[in-house]
């Protein structure tokens, strides 16, 4: 099937997937895991999860869309999307992003340069189905035919498809295989943009249809709007559980650490994304060790949301998007502090400080910043003690996409880490040029079905690369090895595909944060705040 | 025939304008949009823009005054606009087809309008085409006019020999784009051929324009040329009703969305064309969104479907 799928095969009736990725095409990895043969194997979708959802697609599952169980239900599922598919383009419905999607949408030259810049398409070993085109050119074509009248003209020019329920379903699914890096709109000679595109998709299927990933969308936004978080943690478990991490803390570094809260008129609300209180506690707490040292006048908040900086809405729903980015500056207006700052969180840092930048007007419009800045100021001004002596090992530092590419954060995390770094060693290409971790855009969180075969085989697998080659001087177990990732849900595709490749036990590379790096080097605190554990 | 072929051009010209307008009036009048900016921005201070930094990278950078390097801007479009440097840098095997065309088609425009200037200054002074400045620019005609149609001729001719023959782009290929291609290449072929055939007594290039200027009906036009410059004609006004109008989108995309860095300040103007939009009325179907056409979106963005839901 690889290398003959046509456009037209997204409207194939029958539900058999259009095709199944295998080791032996994808991307050589390079030492040690250059073998395929000694590639992990996938896990095929269960019996039950075919005969109940759409998996018409390419062998995993990321959305679970029930299947339609009579010729009616489809009907209703084509109108719906026609129906959402015009919405997308009336200024009513989607000021929020019409400009950039018409301009996507009429002036693609189908060059195909874009291609060689996608992650997914290079280390799926070229699938077509994953080149970024394919599913703007099938969106395309859907534009002209049904939002721009079509007839024969149209389709002479612009391309035919044909439109029904397993075109839809399918269509479904790949908008859940592009990481929204945008690293291919960085590339079009024209600026055409295929990862909003996917972004626009997924509004569709969400706000029209409603039709999200579970993870993003029940266990995300939805759960962080009724909790607080989605992590589900309340307020008063957000507190306990921080207390807890302060003790931790002051035991760990042998200074007391104490999380203010609630301070009003603080000069800092930092906002952490929740899912670091719990998986990564030496991140917060680091923060708190850090902060505290430099005199640096701050507090937490226990508002809803107050105390979570994500928004899952970035991904796929503008109303989600927007009631969580409001929330998060009614924390701080509520407290009255000068600024919010952002923590280790990518997609929080593009959330709140550029995208929400045109839904926070008035006395909403509080300033953002990113917290590589303040800490770039903390270590560069000497407010801290720190010796370079205790992070002599190898680090390399990972680029979240929306703090570098789509928020133009590049320096400062690499100040610090030139200051305090003495084996600091860059991965190829960085910065604005990174590549994705492959977890971008919800799929850190998304492990329903076979998925996560699909995340570390083809999503990350580009990145992966880059690690294995940054640290390719020094692979042997007895070097302990540090991959900075400042960012929750790069973290989160880091732990679970080092894992998977076992990466950490065969070769002792850790994954980690930028502020546990500032601490672990602090003179005043205890040697050895990093700890060589597995978490 | 020569009337109705200057009736032709005309027509060519006023829809080529009329159809660029209405698009950019079209792309311009669309809402502003969120923030969807990509680093690197070239108009950020030198300093930052050669690592793609950005104003977010400052401490407190609200505070500061905003920097905006128009020569920061100028270095990129500059060569990305003449010479595609984009193109050169991702796709370099495109570019050795695509540069030729579209630099062949910006030689063919100098061409235009060299032939426009010499033809307006003839019509001031007849003596002008034999002067020394008539001549210096009938010589720059042709050099810019025949460089420009080998160029866009043999850039053409590969870009449709990629499309027919690279299996990578066959199923994105449409009847259209075959079209566009050889509709470039009949135009550019008739046209050459019927400039290399004129008989010794065909009016040159700025006595044609001169006719064209002063609708000189006079004028006999060698049927081969004249049909070249019929599809010319045709093809000026054919060329922005599609995609290939990219020279227009490009500014959008560029200026508009990828370099669209503006900060909303409080009491600004673009806070207030901001506020118009949060009055809009969506109607999305789906019952988390609760956009019932009577809510607003800022009404809308003010609900928690969770607690809702709870009730």
């Amino acid at each position: 099937m690889r290398g003959k799928i046509k456009l037209s095969d997204m409207s194939r009736s029958d539900r058999t997937p259009l095709t199944h990725v295998r080791n032996e095409d994808l991307m050589q990895l390079p030492a040690p895991l250059h073998d395929p043969a000694h590639d992990r194997g996938w896990t095929p979708l269960s019996e039950q999860t075919r005969a109940r959802y759409e998996c018409g697609l390419d062998g995993t599952c990321a959305v679970n869309v029930p299947q339609p169980k009579t010729k009616q239900e489809e009907e209703a599922l084509v109108a719906r999307f026609l129906s959402g598919l015009e919405k997308l383009f009336t200024r009513e419905n989607n000021w929020t992003f019409l400009q950039p999607l018409l301009l996507t949408m009429e002036h693609c030259a189908r060059c195909q340069t874009c291609s060689e810049a996608c992650h997914i398409f290079e280390a799926s070993g070229n699938n077509e189905l994953y080149r970024p085109t394919y599913r703007s050119e099938i969106m395309r074509r859907l534009y002209f035919k049904h939002v721009k009248g079509g007839g024969l003209v149209s389709a002479w020019q612009h391309g035919d498809i044909g439109l029904n329920w397993s075109l839809i379903a399918r269509l479904i699914e790949l908008a859940y295989r592009c990481n929204l890096c945008r690293r291919c709109a960085q590339t079009c000679p024209i600026g055409a943009d295929n990862g909003l595109v996917a972004h626009e998709l997924r509004k569709l299927f969400s706000q029209e249809m409603g039709i999200a990933a579970k993870e993003i969308h029940d266990n995300g936004s939805m759960l962080q709007l009724k909790a607080g978080s989605s992590t589900g943690m309340n307020s008063v478990a957000v507190k306990d559980n921080v207390e807890f991490i302060d003790g931790e803390m002051t035991e760990k570094t042998g200074i007391e650490v104490k999380t203010p809260w609630d301070v009003s008129g603080a000069d800092v609300l930092l906002i952490h994304n929740a899912g670091e209180i719990l998986a990564w506690p030496e991140n917060p707490g680091a923060f708190a060790v850090i902060l505290n040292a430099a005199g640096i006048s701050w507090t937490l908040s226990s508002e809803a949301a107050g105390y979570d900086s994500i928004n899952y809405g970035l991904w796929y729903d503008d109303a989600q998007f927007a009631r969580v980015a409001i929330k998060h500056a009614e924390a701080a207006k509520k407290l009255g502090v000068r600024k919010i700052v952002l923590g280790e969180c990518g997609h929080a840092h593009k959330s709140l400080s550029v995208i929400a930048d045109r839904v926070l007007l008035g006395d909403l419009n509080i300033p953002r910043e990113s917290s590589m800045t303040l800490l770039r100021d903390i270590v560069v001004s000497g407010r801290i003690k720190l010796d370079p002596g205790r992070n002599d090992f190898p680090v390399t530092l990972h680029d979240p996409c929306n703090v570098v590419r789509l928020m133009g954060v590049v320096e400062p995390q690499r100040e610090i880490i030139r200051k305090i770094c003495p084996k600091f060693r860059e991965m190829e290409p960085h910065g604005v040029d990174n590549y994705c971790c492959g977890g971008g855009s919800g799929f850190a969180i998304m492990s329903g079905n076979n998925f996560p075969d699909w995340r570390f085989h083809v999503s990350g697998r580009k990145k992966l690369a880059q690690i294995l080659n940054a640290f390719r001087d020094c692979m042997e177990p007895s070097v302990p090895k540090y991959l900075c990732a400042p960012c929750s849900n790069c973290k989160g595709q880091f732990r679970d595909m080092l894992s998977y490749y076992g990466l950490w036990e065969n070769h002792k590379i850790l994954y980690g944060g930028l502020a546990e790096l500032i601490v672990n080097a602090m003179t005043d605190v205890k040697p050895g705040f990093i700890e060589w554990e597995w978490h | 025939m020569t009337v109705t072929l200057y009736i032709f051009t005309y027509a060519a010209a006023v829809t080529f304008i009329s159809a660029c307008a209405v698009r950019i009036v079209w792309f311009a009048r669309a809402p502003l949009h969120l923030r969807w900016e990509l680093y690197p921005v070239p108009h950020e201070p030198p300093a930052r823009a050669e690592h793609g930094g950005s104003y977010f990278e400052e401490v407190d950078w609200w505070t500061r005054p905003s920097r905006f390097h128009l020569f920061g801007e100028l270095r990129f479009m500059i060569p990305e606009i003449l010479f595609m440097k984009g193109l050169w840098e991702f796709n370099r095997r495109l570019w050795f087809r695509s540069f030729p065309f579209h630099f062949g088609l910006y030689l063919l425009t100098g061409a235009a309008a060299l032939m426009g200037l010499g033809g307006a200054l003839s019509i001031s002074d007849p003596a002008f085409a034999a002067g020394t400045l008539g001549q210096i620019i009938h010589g720059l005609c042709r050099v810019t006019g025949i460089s420009g149609m080998a160029l866009a001729v043999l850039g053409a001719m590969g870009l449709l020999v990629r499309r027919l023959t690279d299996h990578t782009l066959r199923i994105y290929t449409t009847p259209g784009d075959i079209f566009n291609l050889l509709f470039f290449l009949v135009t550019l072929g008739l046209s050459a051929a019927g400039y290399w055939s004129r008989s010794p007594t065909t009016p040159g290039m700025i006595a044609l324009t001169k006719g064209l200027l002063t609708f000189d009906s006079s004028l006999e036009i060698p049927g081969l040329l004249a049909s070249g410059l019929f599809l010319w004609a045709l093809l000026i006004a054919y060329v922005p009703t599609t995609h290939m109008s990219h020279f227009i989108a490009k500014y959008f995309t560029y200026h508009a969305v990828r370099w669209d860095d503006a900060p909303t300040r409080r009491g600004s103007s673009l806070e207030a064309r901001l506020a118009g939009y949060l009055t809009y009325r969506p109607t999305w179907a789906a019952a988390h969104v609760g956009a019932d056409g009577d809510r607003t979106w800022a009404e809308v963005a003010a609900t928690n479907p969770a607690q809702e839901s709870k009730k």
